[in-house]
């Protein structure tokens, strides 16, 4: 199957890895990531004012994209993943804002199709889970992860705001968990696993962003992970750069990649 | 054609205030049927009611209309007045002229315009009034109480002892409830059991009381005074009149992995077991999910050890059924899962515990024997960490807590942490508290003594997060008092979970036709003024499955809906409410729409034959009304298509003669 | 000093664009107990939920403590009321960066800030919270 995929600005720069290997493996289960044309960054962060409008643009121009091939809208990066599908889910439930927006969109363009946030939203963990479904996933796996502890790095993006993101539950997540268990490793479930490691604070307070990091770290080490896997590129350089680097951080498409043998193509 | 009086009311200045009354009555005197108007200050008073009578008897009237305050407060009253002067109660109508006129406006000519019309409107409906007569059904003198807690214990006893037999069903093998589980109830301290297991005995002992334990409610028929339920004893695998309840064979059960209930799965028990030493019936039962022998045929340890002969592996459920005058729901409550707050991480150590669970660690018949351990090594707690409202007081978050406020948590929370701080001075003990809700006698004195006394740490504040790490728990939390965010490492966290109904009350209400809120909990017929009764008649609420209810309370209001249930089967008869449906069968098409909407079950179908025109005779479907059963809500005259139904003393054609006199 | 008027202004716009009821706040402190910020704000999580509901707006305003919010959303998802505070910092912070000349980070600034590894997600979430 198909589905528009939405790489984001670190997947083509500082962490094309996780672009690479994410395209690689979801081939290797049946699915196509079919990149969107000319899209744009999502701006990392999303703004909760109701009345910030033109940063929420980007994120409407791809899903309006998806919508045009009427497929779903798949995210790797965590923070492009929470800007759109909370901007999706206000063009679906904020109608004042989803009037604005789409006199936007008329601009120059008098044929432009209304927007009300049809387009399904997925992040790729969401799409092994409910697409192709964690058995199907473990079934593919050629090399399991046989007694590795990993402890699964969720941070805030994935799953907040709860009702928005509908991933998972906010306070005892599994999904990350289950992926672990399909490659054949052993999950590690330490409490600061959904705690923020300082996103983008470390650019103007360092000590800050290393207080939350190495607090996630320790947690994690102390229940007992020999590494964390994560999807967001932030929450991977906040943790190795400011974590005290007691426990590895890797993308979680790296042992998806590794498990079903397709790492090193 | 009826001969009309109209009587309007000042109420003192509270309705003439407002309201020109001679100008009512005068107004009023040229209404079709009238043949009398006046006013007077005081209807109610005897002097008035007085009135009333003598212009019945001087001006043979048929039928009144009072112009007075709400029919809520005076109705029977008129009635009374009426009947004893000769004409049918059901022939006086109220005019509403006070709340919904002189209290809700500030004209005097607007009140006095709206207090006509309604007059007039009352009129119209007198006009078509017929006399009615409430039927009469007999009782069955028992009752039924569902649920074997200290709600259910107590209802139980007081109905007992005014010489009435009473049934008792009880879903656990024993009766006791979560009263049993507590150790110590405040604000005094007794020791739960030894006040709850003498009445527990006295149950069994009461001659007038059965017990049905491990047993539930499979269907209830029938209706005020003649509910026939149907019982389900499930099979035990013990024979009850047998067992000696001497405990051999629970000593003696291989199977030794079974989580124990009692104590909340903190510890374990056999397969076959007595829930605890005081249970009531003192019986073994045999769990079938862990039973060696029922699952795979091969053990029969028990039976071998039983020197009695009470084993039966062979035994079936059981269906009993019986009549019942009255209904006692006494289903209780139940803490709320805490699966969706594991920001306390309660589902990531051991030492996060519920405040039941607590209550079983402090308890010398409890899995640590009364001593406080940590359930995760078994060492004792220095640090402990409260936190309240776990759950309650939750509007964000419908589908993983309570709206309400709980209610029992503040004061059992105090209960711990002064227990706590008595037996263990070498503890450290903070409350994290919202606020603290002591509304009770000697209740706020109690919570006082665990600050000033025992120094308990009450901290004005929430806990955010619970992270364990290390053998402790690090808890972060604010203190808003001193604007800190606060770090502690404790060694056992105390979560005060909202409680919510027992999740049998839901199928239970609708077996009842008894109403429910939105939490499930059990609506009473008035807040106030009726709040043991059920909106259904000859249904009766006790305890929590009302709304949370500490132990005074549900004691109280369990004597409360004992006594109601006395007053009802006292009675050789009941007198029905003549304002109830009826349907007329020549125009009924028989299409159960009125039997779908019905909130009584009070509506049946029949297959009755009719003559035709013809000569010929034809079988049609039509609905019946059972007025022992119709409470007179008139759901069903609305969902009628054909008019077949009809509200006696409400009728279609009173209503809409009530509306053209407003719309005049 | 602001005017009482344009303070409430001010205070209705903040409301409208945070889409918050200050008014379902109960007071229990769970926002501050759970924000990971906590320390390096001058006012917490609760004092925003109270002072805009109060109309005492200026100190936040000018207060470094809107620029420490992480937007991590555990104050919103752990709030038993649904107030959801750290929307209301957002829409705090956003009616100063609004202003002319008030960005809190300026493109010159930045260079000085990379490093090799420093993820480009980083530079766009920055910008956006700390300018408009």
């Amino acid at each position: 199957m198909k589905v528009s995929y939405f790489p984001g600005c670190t997947l083509r720069t500082k962490a094309r890895d996780l672009d690479l290997l994410s395209r690689r493996c979801a081939e290797a289960l049946g699915v196509t990531l079919e990149e969107i044309d000319d899209w744009q960054c999502c701006g990392g962060v999303f703004t909760t004012a109701r009345d910030e409008i033109a940063t929420k643009l980007s994120s409407v121009r791809a899903l309006k994209a998806a919508k045009a091939k009427d497929q779903m809208l798949v995210t790797v990066c965590s923070a492009c993943h929470n800007v759109i599908k909370q901007t999706n889910h206000a063009m679906q439930t904020d109608s004042d804002f989803a009037l604005r927006v789409n006199n936007y969109m008329n601009i120059g363009d008098p044929e432009n199709q209304p927007y009300y946030g049809e387009t399904k939203v997925l992040h790729f963990l969401e799409l092994l889970r409910d697409v192709v479904g964690f058995e199907r996933v473990q079934a593919a796996v050629k090399n399991p992860l046989t007694g590795r502890r990993i402890g699964a790095y969720y941070g805030c993006l994935l799953l907040r705001p709860g009702k928005t993101m509908a991933m998972d539950d906010v306070e005892n997540p599994s999904i990350i968990e289950d992926f672990l268990r399909a490659l054949g490793a052993e999950p590690v479930i330490y409490a600061m696993r959904n705690e923020c490691c300082g996103g983008y604070i470390t650019l103007e307070d360092k000590g800050l962003a290393a207080k939350k990091s190495s607090a996630v770290l320790a947690d994690a080490k102390s229940a007992g992970a020999e590494a964390v896997i994560t999807a967001c590129p932030l929450c991977k350089y906040n943790l190795e750069k400011n974590g005290g680097g007691e426990v590895p951080v890797i993308y979680f498409t790296e042992l998806l990649a590794e498990a079903l043998g397709i790492k090193e193509d | 054609m009826q001969r009309i009086g109209v009587f309007v009311c000042h109420c003192g200045t509270n309705i003439a205030g407002t309201v020109d009354v001679k100008a009512v009555a005068e107004a009023l005197k040229s209404e079709p049927g009238v043949v009398v108007s006046r006013e007077y200050q005081y209807m109610c008073s005897q002097a008035g009611q007085d009135l009333i009578r003598e212009d019945i008897r001087e001006n043979k009237l048929t039928g009144i209309v009072v112009c007075s305050c709400s029919p809520r407060m005076h109705e029977a009253t008129f009635r009374k007045t009426a009947a004893s002067a000769g004409i049918n109660p059901y022939m006086v109508e109220i005019a509403n002229i006070r709340e919904q006129v002189s209290w809700v406006h500030k004209d005097m000519a607007q009140g006095t315009e709206k207090a006509i019309i309604l007059g007039r409107a009352a009129i119209a409906k007198v006009n078509l009034n017929t006399p009615l007569t409430p039927g009469e059904t007999p009782v069955t003198k028992r009752a039924l109480v569902i649920g074997g807690g200290i709600a259910g214990i107590q209802t139980a006893l007081d109905i007992a002892d005014a010489g009435f037999e009473v049934d008792i069903v009880e879903k656990q093998p024993t009766i006791g409830g979560k009263m049993a589980q507590l150790d110590k109830t405040f604000p005094t301290l007794d020791c739960a059991a030894c006040i709850l297991t003498p009445k527990m005995v006295d149950v069994a002992q009461h001659e007038k009381i059965r017990i049905f334990s491990y047993s539930e409610v499979e269907s209830i028929g029938g209706f005020v005074g003649n509910f026939e339920v149907t019982i389900r004893k499930k099979a035990r695998y013990v024979k009850e009149e047998i067992c000696t309840g001497c405990g051999l064979c629970t000593e003696m059960c291989p199977q030794k992995k079974v989580p124990n209930e009692f104590n909340l799965g903190m510890d374990n028990r056999r397969a076959v077991y007595i829930p605890f030493a005081q249970a009531v019936p003192k019986v073994a039962t045999i769990d079938a999910d862990y039973c060696t022998m029922l699952k795979s045929g091969k053990c029969g340890v028990c039976s071998k050890v039983c020197t009695a002969g009470a084993i039966d592996y062979k035994q079936k459920d059981e269906l009993i059924s019986e009549k019942y005058g009255a209904i006692v729901a006494a289903t209780g409550f139940n803490p709320i899962s805490m699966d969706k707050f594991d920001e306390f991480a309660y589902s990531q150590s051991k030492d996060v515990i519920t405040s039941l669970e607590y209550e079983r660690l402090m308890n010398a018949a409890g899995p640590t024997g009364g001593k406080l351990l940590r359930p995760s090594d078994g060492e004792h707690p220095h640090t402990i960490v409260f936190v309240q409202c776990v759950g309650s007081r939750c509007e964000a978050c419908a589908e993983k807590g309570k709206e309400y406020c709980s209610k029992i948590c503040c004061m059992y929370t105090a209960k711990h942490a002064m227990l706590t701080r008595d037996k263990y001075p070498d503890t450290d003990v903070y409350v994290f508290y919202i606020d603290v809700r002591t509304p009770g006698k000697n209740f706020d004195e109690f919570y006082r003594r665990a600050v000033e006394e025992y120094g308990v740490h009450y901290i004005k504040g929430m806990v955010g997060k619970v992270v364990p790490e290390g053998g402790k728990l690090k808890v972060q939390a604010s203190d808003m008092l001193a604007n800190k965010q606060l770090h502690i490492d404790a060694d056992l966290v105390v979560l005060a979970a909202a409680i919510e109904p027992d999740k049998s009350a839901r199928p239970l209400a609708t077996m009842l036709t008894a109403s429910m809120d939105t939490n499930d909990f059990f609506t009473e017929a008035h807040p106030k003024l009726r709040p043991v009764e059920s909106p259904t008649a000859g249904v009766f609420l006790s305890g929590a499955c009302q709304g949370p209810k500490d132990i005074p309370e549900t004691v109280s209001q369990a004597g409360a809906a004992a006594a109601k249930v006395i007053g009802l089967l006292a009675k050789d008869k009941l007198t029905g409410n003549p304002c109830v449906a009826s349907s007329d069968e020549l125009m009924c098409n028989g299409c159960s729409s009125c039997e779908k909407v019905c909130p009584y079950g009070a509506i049946t179908y029949i297959d009755k034959e009719f003559r035709m025109p013809d000569r010929s005779t034809r079988i049609r479907r039509v609905a019946q009304v059972n007025p022992a059963v119709c409470q007179g809500c008139g759901c069903c005259t609305v969902a009628c298509p054909s008019g077949a139904m009809n509200l006696r003393g409400f009728a279609n054609d009173q209503i809409m003669a009530e509306v053209d006199a407003i719309c005049k | 000093m602001a005017t009482e008027k344009q303070n409430e202004m001010r205070r209705e716009q903040i409301l409208r664009s945070s889409g918050v009821n200050p008014r379902k706040c109960m007071k229990c402190g769970k926002c501050s107990g759970t924000c990971p910020a906590y320390d390096e704000m001058e006012w917490h999580p609760h004092q925003f939920v109270q002072m805009v509901a109060d109309g005492d707006i200026e100190p936040l305003l000018k207060s470094d403590s809107i620029y420490k919010c992480l937007t991590c959303f555990a104050c919103v998802d752990r709030c038993p009321r649904g107030v959801e505070p750290a929307k209301l910092v957002e829409a705090v912070r956003l009616s100063v960066i609004r202003e002319q000349g008030a960005n809190h980070m300026k493109p010159d600034d930045i260079p000085a800030m990379l490093d090799e590894d420093l993820p480009q997600q980083l530079l766009v979430s920055a910008l956006r919270k700390y300018a408009k």
